[in-house]
């Protein structure tokens, strides 16, 4: 009986704290996340909060600054207002216009400005250009 | 199965376009290798590719077991046979992932493998997670006949340890080839990004290490039964996820190649393997009870079982985080993220206490540690971490991070835990058998080869460990912008921009950087990162030099990698004066080609394949000619250079050569000599 209840008792410290856990990392997980958008949903996005934007770069838009570059984004699918969108750091080898990015960053004033490094270009696929056509 | 293979590599290597695979990741131009390889970096290829390793591992663990489980055996091949049949009938009829859809007409020549993907490591990083992905079959069919026929002992346990070490082994080379690939490419994010394909790569792995760790529990003790088949299934259920995700576009990735027509398949195949799995366990849960309880927490099962939690919890941190943004939306109707730092802050504490495991594990007896038994294992390590400890404190900043602290003196303890245990049995040996002590350590390793190849997997993790605390906690980068002559320190370092380079290379225009890089007054490296622009090969850019910048580009990374730390370099060259250059030069090449060449064309068509070929020729001198002038005009236009410097990247990969070592050593011949003499045995009986 003793034993079995000793048993028990470790078995309830366990979930509790498996419990605990879980929710700590649920909890923290929503603050610590970002928002996925597309430039089209950021024309309401809120001043100094972080966004995961994915669109795709428009043609002719990419121009070099002092210390970065500037270029412009629409959705996914072309279609929107072109979001104009600053950043500095690394740029991905595929990156190019017409190719889809997803950057980390802010809304300040319109603009879209970029968390260094944070820029990810996918990869082009053959496959799907074959299906785009 | 090996014909396909066998057809479509073919079809690569003669450069048959009429097969639409073929046409649109090769080229007439693509090195003889690349065109090998080209085939799983197509959606069809890599499909085949996993239903021809899947028929290679059947087979042999079918030979393997011929003479055993007899009642067992049957059903494992059943569920190995369905999930071949699943690839097969896939490729066959889901749409447009057939290898052998042909094209008509047939093009000349293809569009070419993505430059990005000719790689040396593209060559085997992809078939070696495959193989690790596609090992886990064996066991888990195995664990599902066990279930099905109520024989659930140990037997197939035994019968397929061998396959989930090889698994766990090639998905180790997998995940750390990737790992290297993506150090040495630039925007890739480092080693580790936490990128979703990579998690998705991880994450059978921990899952494959804690039922690695728990089937001893089983073999030795009869418990954990439940258990064991679940992680088989969890391990088999992630590794299928894993092929889903690179392919599915499902979540952003760099790895996404495009969305897909496979993605339901895939999840009904993940579904039918979970639903029936635990339909199955629950139904047969009145035999998988534990033949014992655990006697005490201080004892090698019950460490186990802790490691087991904890690899756990890595995994359901990882998984996640990974489909953080499909859980947010499913919740509260906006997809979000979560970026590195997030994982970084979850999975250091764990990967800390298990550093810790790693040393305890190996050095706790079953059943339960006496007392006195764990004076005598635990006190010289835990001096050993003391002194480690204190001399961190005193000689090096690692004090400046709280986790790399720690986990530099969990290494130490670990270290020296594991280096005590052997010892003391090679001591033990040498005393009843003779001999010196490294022939005592060998003939004990030989003996129990899975303990001691543990002990070697361990060591080489615990290195890997220190590698990424220390490279990730104490790395300095910077991007500096230098006109040739100029100097910058970066760290210890001075680099000074000798001057920019620009050759041809095959269809490419590689711009680099000369690079002098000195340390303490003396020179340290002399390294050249470059960027190569790749001529556009879809057709879409009109002729001439400027459609260079119209195709790929890639980066080739300067790197000098030390045991004490890597200086890593890119380069991000500055091309406008070269390309104001070349659009004028072929401004003057499409004028006359327009006035000269193209009347002696109409006027006789025929001629128009030798002209071709002589513009051709004109337009590559034309090149070489723009090259030379820009190279001799010496311009001085500034780039950007970034540098990293990061310490201890090399242990990394030296930690984890270690790791596969041992891996290798308790999975390889031993099981293998053993099932020799077994089978011969048999034979003469």
């Amino acid at each position: 009986m003793d034993v079995q209840r000793k048993r028990q008792v470790r078995l309830f410290v366990a979930l509790g704290a498996a419990l605990l856990l879980a929710t700590g990392l649920i909890y923290t997980s929503f603050n610590a996340s970002s928002e996925a958008r597309q430039p089209s949903e950021l024309v309401d996005a809120v001043p100094g909060k972080t966004y995961e934007m994915t669109g795709k770069v428009v043609k002719d838009s990419v121009v070099k600054t002092g210390n970065g570059i500037r270029f412009k984004v629409k959705d996914r699918d072309g279609t929107g207002e072109a979001l104009p969108v600053t950043y500095r750091g690394v740029v991905p080898d595929p990156f190019r216009e017409g190719r889809e990015i997803v950057l980390t960053g802010t809304v300040e004033n319109g603009v879209f400005v970029g968390e260094p490094d944070t820029l990810v270009t996918k990869c082009p696929s053959k496959f799907s250009e074959k299906q785009d056509q | 199965m090996v014909l396909c293979v066998v057809v479509i590599e073919h079809a690569f290597l003669t450069d048959d376009f009429s097969f639409n695979v073929v046409a649109t990741h090769s080229s007439i131009e693509t090195p003889a290798f690349y065109k090998f390889t080209a085939m799983w970096s197509s959606q069809e290829g890599s499909l085949l590719l996993w239903a021809f390793i899947l028929g290679i591992v059947s087979t042999i663990s079918l030979a393997a077991t011929r003479h055993k489980l007899r009642d067992l055996v049957p059903w494992a091949t059943a569920v190995m046979m369905g999930i071949a049949m699943f690839f097969t009938g896939l490729m066959l009829l889901g749409g447009d992932v057939n290898p052998f859809t042909t094209i008509s007409p047939v093009p000349v020549d293809g569009t070419g493998l993505n430059p990005l993907l000719q790689h040396p490591s593209m060559i085997i990083h992809p078939p070696m997670l495959y193989t690790g992905y596609v090992s886990l079959t064996v066991p888990f069919a195995f664990a599902i006949g066990a279930l099905i026929s109520r024989r659930v002992d140990a037997a197939w346990i035994k019968s397929t340890r061998g396959f989930a070490l090889i698994a766990w082994t090639f998905l180790s080379i997998g995940i750390i080839l990737g790992s290297r690939w993506s150090y040495t490419e630039l925007g890739w994010g480092g080693y580790w990004a936490w990128d979703p394909v990579e998690n998705a790569s991880v994450m059978p792995w921990l899952i494959t290490t804690a039922y690695i760790h728990s089937i001893m529990v089983q073999e030795k003790r009869g418990m954990l039964k439940v258990w064991n088949v679940s992680l088989i299934v969890a391990s088999f259920s992630l590794a299928l996820l894993g092929t889903f995700l690179v392919r599915s576009g499902v979540l952003q990735s760099i790895h996404a190649f495009g969305d897909s027509t496979v993605g339901p398949y895939f999840l009904s195949l993940i579904g039918v393997v979970l639903i029936g799995s635990t339909w199955l366990i629950i139904s047969r849960l009145d035999i998988l009870r534990s033949d014992r309880r655990i006697d005490s927490l201080a004892s090698r099962e019950a460490v186990f079982l802790i490691n087991n939690l904890l690899l756990i919890a890595l995994c359901a941190i990882v998984f996640w985080g990974t489909f953080f943004p499909l859980i947010s939306e499913l919740l509260t109707g906006t997809r979000s993220t979560l970026a590195a730092p997030w994982f970084d802050r979850y999975t250091t504490p764990v990967a800390v206490v298990l550093v810790l495991f790693t040393g305890v594990g190996p050095m706790m007896s079953w059943r339960r540690i006496s007392w006195e038994g764990a004076k005598r294992v635990f006190t010289v390590p835990l001096i050993a971490a003391a002194v480690a400890f204190v001399l961190l404190l005193l000689f090096t900043d690692a004090a400046e991070s709280i986790w790399a602290l720690l986990i530099f003196t969990l290494a130490a303890f670990t270290v020296t835990a594991l280096f005590q245990e052997t010892w003391r049995a090679a001591a033990a040996r040498k005393k009843s058998a003779g001999g010196t002590m490294l022939a005592s350590i060998w003939s004990n390793a030989t003996r129990n080869r899975r303990r001691y190849g543990g002990y070697v997997v361990h060591l080489g993790l615990v290195v890997l460990l220190v590698g990424i605390a220390a490279s990730s906690s104490f790395e300095t980068k910077q991007d500096i912008e230098l006109k040739p002559g100029q100097s910058a320190v970066v760290d210890d370092y001075t680099v000074t921009y000798l001057n920019p380079t620009l050759t041809r290379d095959r269809q490419a225009l590689v711009f680099g950087a000369e690079l002098q890089v000195d340390r303490g007054g003396k020179s340290f490296a002399r390294l050249n990162p470059t960027r190569q622009y790749h001529q556009a090969t879809d057709g879409s850019a009109p002729p001439g030099i400027a459609s260079y910048f119209e195709g790929e580009a890639t980066s080739e990374v300067g790197l000098k990698a030390g045991l004490r730390s890597d200086f890593w370099t890119s380069v991000e060259p500055n091309t406008d004066e070269f390309q104001r250059r070349a659009r004028l030069a072929d401004g003057l090449f499409g004028a006359y080609m327009r006035k000269k060449v193209l009347p002696i064309v109409q006027a006789d068509p025929a001629k128009a394949e030798t002209v071709s070929r002589a513009a051709e020729n004109l337009l590559s001198l034309t090149t070489d000619k723009v090259i030379a002038g820009y190279n001799s005009d010496s311009i001085e236009v500034p780039v950007t250079i970034r540098v990293i410097v990061s310490p201890m990247v090399t242990w990394i990969w030296i930690g984890a050569v270690i790791a596969i070592i041992g891996a290798l050593f308790a999975a390889w011949p031993s099981g293998l000599l053993t099932r020799k003499r077994g089978g011969k045995g048999r034979k003469a009986a």
